[in-house]
């Protein structure tokens, strides 16, 4: 665990103008008493970020797909139930997610029994990102060529074969890039989760970080989502490039 | 093979309804490759549509090879449209799959087995003369060779009939000329019928058997390229030969519906002593006969006999006057 002198010599050497560099060794030496929370948080929060994933894809996708296929000129037009289904994603795109985390709080309680530890975090997350998802299936959807989904319709194929064998693979790589930004958004929204007590490593920047003036603590977890993020964003990337064939 | 009657298509735009199919009647021949020019706008792609209903028309009827279209919905017109293959003018290829994948895909869809497929595949290909692009993706094929691939797809599922939707609109004269010479083999060996649409007049005139001049919703003429050549006032004859506007009172039009040995200019002259000057004219090659235009300035006491005697001769005269 930490040891308190630390901080006070940190902040003793910042009140200085202090020697930046000595802090930094402060820093470094101090890592491996906090690699044990950090892991347990790490952990955490890829748990949470993974499944909340999960979910909103399961959910978001078909979600983006009804979005366009019910619009005009859509495989089903349905403009009442287009409208329906895109106010509900209005009202999820517009609640902030520190207030909507709050205000599911029941439903959390009814799905999970606790409101409380990353398990929990699963269902306001996936709640929040879900809209989310689904308007950015729907973004790439709208960029499918309206020419080869005619073609398909003219070599009489079927409108679920039309979304499977032609939009979805067609807007493949825009669907990826979607996912790579849901999951960013998922990994910023369960450092907030961490404020409710949800776990992770915003809930360790909180309460070591934050409540118990602990800089090593604050310095470590803004690394390791940097991090986290990092190399969501790079294996998405690669991911793209290999599949788009523009 | 294609029997279109009474067809009328209108759209609301915001407020006001434009009408792109104002009555149409489309008889296409078995065999035979129909091309419908005219203007964009004037109806031309929501009648193409029409005959494979991507676009249901308010009125009126298609079939094709026998079968009523407009009767059918789900699963049996799916089933008919595996009969006719379309030609896009921008490809409409899926950019994820290979050119193999591309043109598969139609077999895919109607339950074909992989072996089948592939077999069917390596054919079409060689068809199209792209035997050895199958594993390329479209964004690596040119213009021409991409058009290939479209062909090919169309024909996947052995269709009797091939719409193509301005499908040289987005390429170049050379590779124009190539793919127009590729659907006309095509519907050699395979007895394919063909309806096009284009913008361009040579495009009727390279392959054509029978045209029809599209504007505003409706044919203003229409039938075999050749007899509307013949016809007097035909505006297919003026705009195949755009001659010069610019001759007097004296000026006459005469069309060569087909190539003559008769030296008719000088027999003109020699017989009913009038002077004849050339102002302008034309030879093409039209539905594979050569097919030629002239404008003259002619004068003299037996203009009149002399115009007579070209039009006993099968040659159709039209007085600039008249």
């Amino acid at each position: 665990m930490t040891n308190p002198t630390d901080v006070l010599v940190l902040a003793a050497a910042a009140a200085d103008g202090g020697n930046a560099w000595d802090a930094i060794v402060a820093f470094v030496q101090d890592w491996p008493n906090m690699w044990p929370n950090l892991w347990l948080s790490t952990q955490d929060t890829i748990y949470m970020v993974v499944w909340s994933t999960i979910v909103s894809v399961l959910v978001g996708l078909p979600l983006g797909v009804l979005l366009v296929a019910t619009d005009r000129g859509g495989l089903t037009p349905a403009p009442a139930v287009r409208a329906v289904l895109s106010a509900v994603v209005n009202v999820g795109r517009s609640l902030p997610f520190i207030v909507l985390m709050v205000a599911v709080l029941s439903l959390t309680r009814f799905l999970v029994g606790t409101t409380l530890g990353p398990t929990a975090a699963i269902v306001p997350l996936s709640i929040g990102a879900i809209p989310f998802f689904a308007r950015l299936v729907e973004t790439s959807l709208r960029e499918v060529d309206r020419g080869v989904v005619e073609a398909a319709h003219a070599m009489g194929t079927r409108r679920f074969t039309i979304v499977g064998k032609v939009m979805l693979p067609e807007a493949l790589p825009g669907l990826i890039a979607g996912l790579v930004m849901t999951v960013v958004a998922l990994i910023s929204y369960s450092a907030m989760a961490g404020a409710i007590g949800g776990g992770g490593l915003g809930d360790l920047a909180i309460r070591e970080g934050y409540q118990r003036f602990n800089d090593h603590y604050l310095w470590a977890t803004v690394i390791l989502l940097i991090v986290i993020v990092q190399v969501a964003q790079s294996i998405g990337d690669l991911l793209v490039r290999r599949l788009s064939r523009r | 093979m294609i029997d279109a009657v009474g067809l009328h298509k209108a759209y609301r735009l915001k407020k006001h309804q434009v009408t792109a199919l104002d009555g149409v009647d489309l008889h296409v021949e078995p065999g035979e490759i129909f091309g419908v020019v005219g203007q964009s706008g004037a109806g031309k792609s929501t009648l193409l549509r029409s005959v494979n209903l991507l676009e249901r028309p308010d009125a009126g009827t298609v079939a094709v090879a026998g079968e009523e279209l407009t009767s059918l919905r789900g699963s049996r017109l799916r089933a008919a449209r595996r009969n006719i293959g379309m030609v896009h003018q921008h490809f409409a290829l899926l950019s994820s799959r290979t050119v193999a994948g591309n043109v598969g895909f139609p077999l895919e869809v109607s339950g074909v087995d992989r072996a089948s497929r592939r077999t069917r595949v390596g054919e079409l290909l060689e068809l199209v003369g792209l035997g050895d692009k199958a594993r390329a993706y479209p964004a690596q094929l040119s213009g021409g060779q991409k058009q290939r691939v479209g062909i090919a797809r169309a024909l996947a599922s052995a269709p009797q009939v091939l719409l193509s939707d301005e499908a040289t609109s987005a390429l170049d004269p050379a590779t124009t000329d190539s793919i127009l010479a590729l659907l006309r083999r095509l519907r050699d060996e395979l007895g394919l019928t063909i309806l096009l649409i284009t913008h361009e007049m040579d495009v009727i005139k390279r392959i054509c058997d029978s045209a029809a001049i599209m504007e505003k919703g409706v044919f203003l003429e229409s039938g075999k390229v050749l007899d509307l050549i013949g016809t007097p006032g035909s505006l297919l004859a003026r705009s195949l030969f755009p001659l010069p506007a610019n001759g007097g009172p004296e000026t006459v039009f005469i069309t060569y519906p087909r190539s003559f040995d008769e030296p008719f200019m000088s027999e003109l002259t020699r017989r009913f002593d009038v002077d004849v000057n050339i102002l302008g004219g034309g030879v093409e090659q039209v539905a594979g006969q050569s097919v030629g235009r002239l404008s003259v300035d002619m004068r003299g006491a037996r203009r009149n006999e002399a115009l007579t005697y070209l039009s006993e001769h099968g040659l159709l005269v039209e007085e600039a006057g008249k």
